[in-house]
């Protein structure tokens, strides 16, 4: 056995990858870029990448311009992996006034770096791939404009998983919805990163406890069980978050859990 | 023997860290940590004894335009089997055990307070499930590898704690995705242990969810609550935000009972006055339906629309994981507890017998709660409320059938309103009237039982809890409009929001509270469905604790003339007892009380139909120390919002009533007026009643 095997050998990891969706669903409908440049759908765009999918129309004044700029500012989060495995997308919805011209201008103005790129081609291409990514199922949604400004897809054809979010919000959760559709990290980066979020549950909670525990006391209820409502806990928390931040570990002593280290 | 082979993989495993050039020390004491939380994992007894993991098929595609042909009645109906408390190891603790492979999580609130001597053990993880003979088996998740997953039988008063394991696979692809959270639904459970939608934990992680199993409102009534306040049909699923409806396709859901001295689940005499017996026990005559629909490939495999998306066309209608099954009845009354496991159909039953001819169904609890007094469902019911049991995502109804009219040798049929594809009958009417593709399962009366029924309906099962203190004290009315704002044709001019699935103009962020109630408070919530045209109907749930329906209305507004029709709908009949899920038609909306009480943190309010939960018609709210204002439905001018994305200054017809008057809405049941005894105060002390 692999000695890395060792640490994932226990994982039911006996299934095989399913196979990408492929061109038959996706089609290879063909578009222009910003850049002039003649794309195909699925085997230009999707195949092997990351994709992140939305509509927009560069005269669009309502919407659009507060969805772009939260996709402008999504191009930092996303580092050197824009461009190399991560690729942004914007359809045009009205490919009648989008030319490669205009929409070249459009990516110029809002800072698209290489890997984001601005896609008009045929109304009929264009309506089936936004149908076949964002259909509801109701007219009144399925044919409005300005609802689909909102609309953001993340698709990996890798493992063949999708996700959804929306526009704008906050480009921190859409990096973090882009996460969702990469493989599962290794086991030891999601231990390492579980013992992060608990330090993280475990600082909030050195506020939110001792509130919580007056709040009941003043309202006659009995005492909580929290540890952290006792303040010799709190003070060996606080210890352990220096020692955090001096550069320490988190691993705590595995003898007794819940147990603080002799050395404290 | 036992110790050095414990020791031995955490061994090679540090080694073979040492030997790989790179490494600091930190990372091999990290890898050493994280090899020592496996070897507890992998030398777990029971993951052998579960059913063996299947490799994982290639999503169908293109879709198919109909399931596969299936003979109707060929399986019995299946009883989920019973959860089967073990001893963990290793031993639950307050604060998350991450060193051995607990997910992180906040302490347990209370935990000492409700220690969990009643432990049990679940693994999430694939299986291959027989929905049909006609079709291949179907690569299904389930808990502890069953769908629906294992029934937890508990007891008030008597806490337990569930480990979840979540064994997917972690090169999961297709639809679903392999990090989970489990929602116990509407659990009076602390927020830690909610299942909240962004707490979901990747595979080879555990996580213990505590469930104290006690009354609402313990801290006001020590030590366990009030009785009335008593829930009891629950089920638990998958909640991971985007992902809750792909998860809960592939299987992820099960149910969960809790039992009392009121509804002690067998129905023999002499279990003390205040003892409903109701039909029991559970698997023989007290029988859980949980009814979902899918879209099957020629393969078995279950079609997903998209790899993040369930398909709305879907036509196999499943109860317990079983096409159109049948179930054999002896002549005497049942209770069914049916669930809507969602995706996304709200169902409409009705019961037929061999003639064709309706029979009527007793509705005896709510989503769980029982009603103050049993509510027959007929389709000749005068009460447009009551000609068919409506049964919307997530809703359970509790409801007592009664073979005892009907000949041995016979069948009934429960029908649906909307039809399956079925494409496989011998016999195409199998009473008058009733077509087979309505048909979702039989039931086959064999005879007298062998032991007299025993069970009763009483004319009246429960007094409401006195919420007359609350609602005078209350906080005040937050406003919920779902779908607000949104942006139609021509947009709206006020509020530049096109997100289609929201509330309160907001979508989902599990870091941002949308609205913090104080602990012990009680509030009026208003829940609106706001977008005219779409006709989507959203199945409301709030976490935490179930609300009394105070008001329902319907009003239209003319958008020309900003002239508001209002129809009252009052409080219907299945509405009249307490409920967790509150479906709102288009341009309803609904008045509920709630209070928020023993426990601190995140919960949500969010639609139940999976599909537009995924896209994120979600929010958190909190339980906290202070209230955040409830203004949510005025302006700063003064002015409040119709609804419609108008702001409308003049008559407001969305204005809450004055709570003064809600006393004439709402049958209140003062203090003393109680049918029912209170167990644990008068009845349980000797020597009173003498």
């Amino acid at each position: 056995m692999n000695r890395r095997d060792l640490l994932t050998c226990r994982l039911p990891d006996k299934s095989q990858p399913a196979a990408s969706l492929g061109p038959r669903y996706y089609t290879n409908a063909v578009f222009r870029t910003h850049e002039n440049k003649r794309v195909r759908f699925y085997d230009d765009l999707i195949k092997g990448k990351i994709a992140i999918i939305n509509f927009m129309y560069a005269s669009c004044d309502r919407y659009c311009p507060t969805s772009i700029a939260c996709l402008s500012r999504l191009q930092a989060l996303l580092g050197d992996r824009l461009g190399r495995d991560m690729f942004m997308y914007s359809f045009t919805l009205k490919p009648d006034m989008d030319t490669p011209e205009k929409l070249a201008a459009y990516a110029k103005a809002n800072g698209a770096r290489h890997g984001w790129y601005f896609l008009t081609g045929d109304e009929y291409d264009l309506t089936s791939i936004r149908f076949k990514l964002f259909r509801l199922d109701d007219p009144l949604v399925d044919f409005s404009v300005d609802i689909h400004a909102s609309m953001l897809r993340i698709i990996n054809d890798n493992n063949s998983q999708w996700t959804a979010w929306v526009l704008p919000d906050p480009p921190a959760l859409i990096r973090e919805a882009i996460s969702w559709v990469e493989p599962t990290k290794p086991f030891a980066v999601r231990v390492r990163e579980n013992y992060e979020l608990q330090a993280e549950i475990d600082k909030e909670s050195l506020i939110t406890e001792p509130r919580r525990a007056a709040y009941r006391r003043a309202h006659g209820w009995p005492e909580a069980t929290a540890s952290h409502a006792d303040p010799e806990a709190m003070k060996r928390l606080e210890v352990l978050l220096q020692r955090k931040a001096a550069g320490g570990s988190w691993v705590r002593s595995q003898e007794r859990p819940g147990a603080v280290p002799s050395a404290l | 023997m036992s110790i050095t082979k414990q020791k031995q993989p955490t061994k090679k495993s540090k080694t073979a860290s040492d030997n790989r050039p790179g490494w600091s020390r930190r990372q091999v004491l990290k890898a050493g940590a994280a090899a020592g939380a496996l070897t507890v994992i992998t030398s777990r007894k029971s993951l052998a004894s579960l059913p063996p993991i299947p490799p994982e098929p290639a999503d169908c595609t293109p879709q198919p335009t109909q399931s596969p042909a299936t003979t109707p009645f060929v399986q019995a109906l299946p009883i989920p089997p019973v959860a089967v408390p073990t001893i963990l190891n290793p031993i639950p603790t307050l604060q998350a055990d991450t060193s051995r492979g607990e997910a992180a999580r906040a302490n347990h609130q209370d935990w000492f307070q409700f220690f969990p001597l009643v432990q049990y053990d679940v693994s999430i993880q694939p299986t291959m499930h027989q929905f049909h003979p006609d079709i291949p088996a179907t690569y299904c998740w389930g808990y502890n590898g069953v769908y629906p997953g294992p029934t937890f039988l508990n007891v008030y008063g008597v806490p337990v704690v569930v480990r979840f394991h979540n064994n997917l696979p972690t090169n999961h692809s297709g639809f679903g995705t392999n990090t989970h959270t489990t929602h116990l639904h509407n659990g009076h459970t602390a927020s830690e242990s909610d299942g909240f939608a962004g707490d979901f934990w990747s595979p080879t992680f555990f996580k213990d969810h505590h469930y104290p199993n006690v009354y609402a409102g313990f801290n006001a009534h020590p030590p366990l609550g009030d009785p009335l306040e008593a829930q009891r049909t629950y089920w638990y699923h998958d909640h991971r935000h985007s992902f809750t409806a792909t998860n809960n396709y592939r299987g992820l859901n099960g149910m969960y009972l809790i039992y009392d001295a009121v509804d002690t689940g067998f129905e023999f005499p002499g279990q003390g006055p205040q003892a409903l017996r109701l039909p029991g026990p559970y698997g023989i005559y007290d029988i859980p339906l949980v009814f979902t629909d899918k879209l099957f490939c020629a393969d078995g495999q279950m079609y997903a629309t998209a790899p993040d998306t369930v398909p709305g066309g879907t036509d196999k209608f499943c109860v317990n994981g079983v096409i159109q099954p049948y179930f054999q009845v002896q002549a005497r009354k049942y209770r069914f507890r049916f669930l809507n496991s969602g995706p996304a159909r709200i169902w409409t039953f009705n019961l037929s017998d061999n003639n064709g001819n309706p029979v009527p169904m007793t509705v005896v609890a709510t989503d769980g709660n029982l009603l103050p007094s049993p509510v027959q469902v007929i389709s000749t019911s005068p009460d447009s409320t009551l000609t068919g049991l409506t049964v919307h995502v997530s809703s359970r109804y509790d409801v007592v059938i009664d073979f005892s009219g009907a000949q041995a040798g016979t069948s009934w049929y429960l029908t649906n309103i909307a039809a399956q594809f079925v494409g496989n009958a011998p016999d195409p009417e199998p009473a008058p009237g009733v077509n087979i593709n309505n048909v979702v399962m039989r039931f086959d009366i064999t005879g007298p039982p062998p032991l007299a029924d025993q069970s009763q309906v009483p004319a009246v099962l429960t007094a409401l809890p006195d919420i007359s203190t609350p609602l005078a004290n209350l906080v005040g009315t937050r406003v919920w409009n779902f779908n607000d704002f949104v942006a139609g044709p021509e947009g709206d001019p006020a509020n530049p929001t096109a997100k289609v699935f929201n509330v309160n103009g907001l979508t989902f962020d599990p870091n941002r509270p949308d609205a913090t109630v104080a602990q012990g408070s009680a509030e009026t919530w208003l829940i609106r469905n706001r977008f005219p045209g779409t006709g989507w109907t959203h199945p409301v749930h709030i976490h935490l604790e179930e609300g009394r329906v105070l008001d329902r209305r319907n009003i239209t507004v003319n958008p020309t003339t900003g002239v508001a029709t209002i129809t009252n709908h009052r409080v219907p009949p299945l509405e009249q007892g307490r409920r967790d899920v509150y479906p709102i038609l288009p341009n309803d909306e609904v008045l509920i009380f709630l209070q928020f009480r023993d426990w601190f943190g995140k919960y949500m309010i969010h639609c139940h139909n999976l599909g537009h939960e995924d896209n994120l018609m979600l929010v958190r709210w909190d339980v906290g120390t202070a209230t955040s204002p409830v203004t949510s439905p005025v302006y700063s001018d003064g002015t409040f919002n119709n609804g419609n994305g108008q702001v409308n200054s003049g008559a407001q017809p969305n204005l809450v009533p004055a709570i003064t008057t809600l006393a004439d809405n709402f049958n209140l049941n003062p203090p003393g007026t109680s049918k029912l005894q209170r167990p644990g105060t008068r009845g349980s002390k000797k020597g009173v009643r003498a």
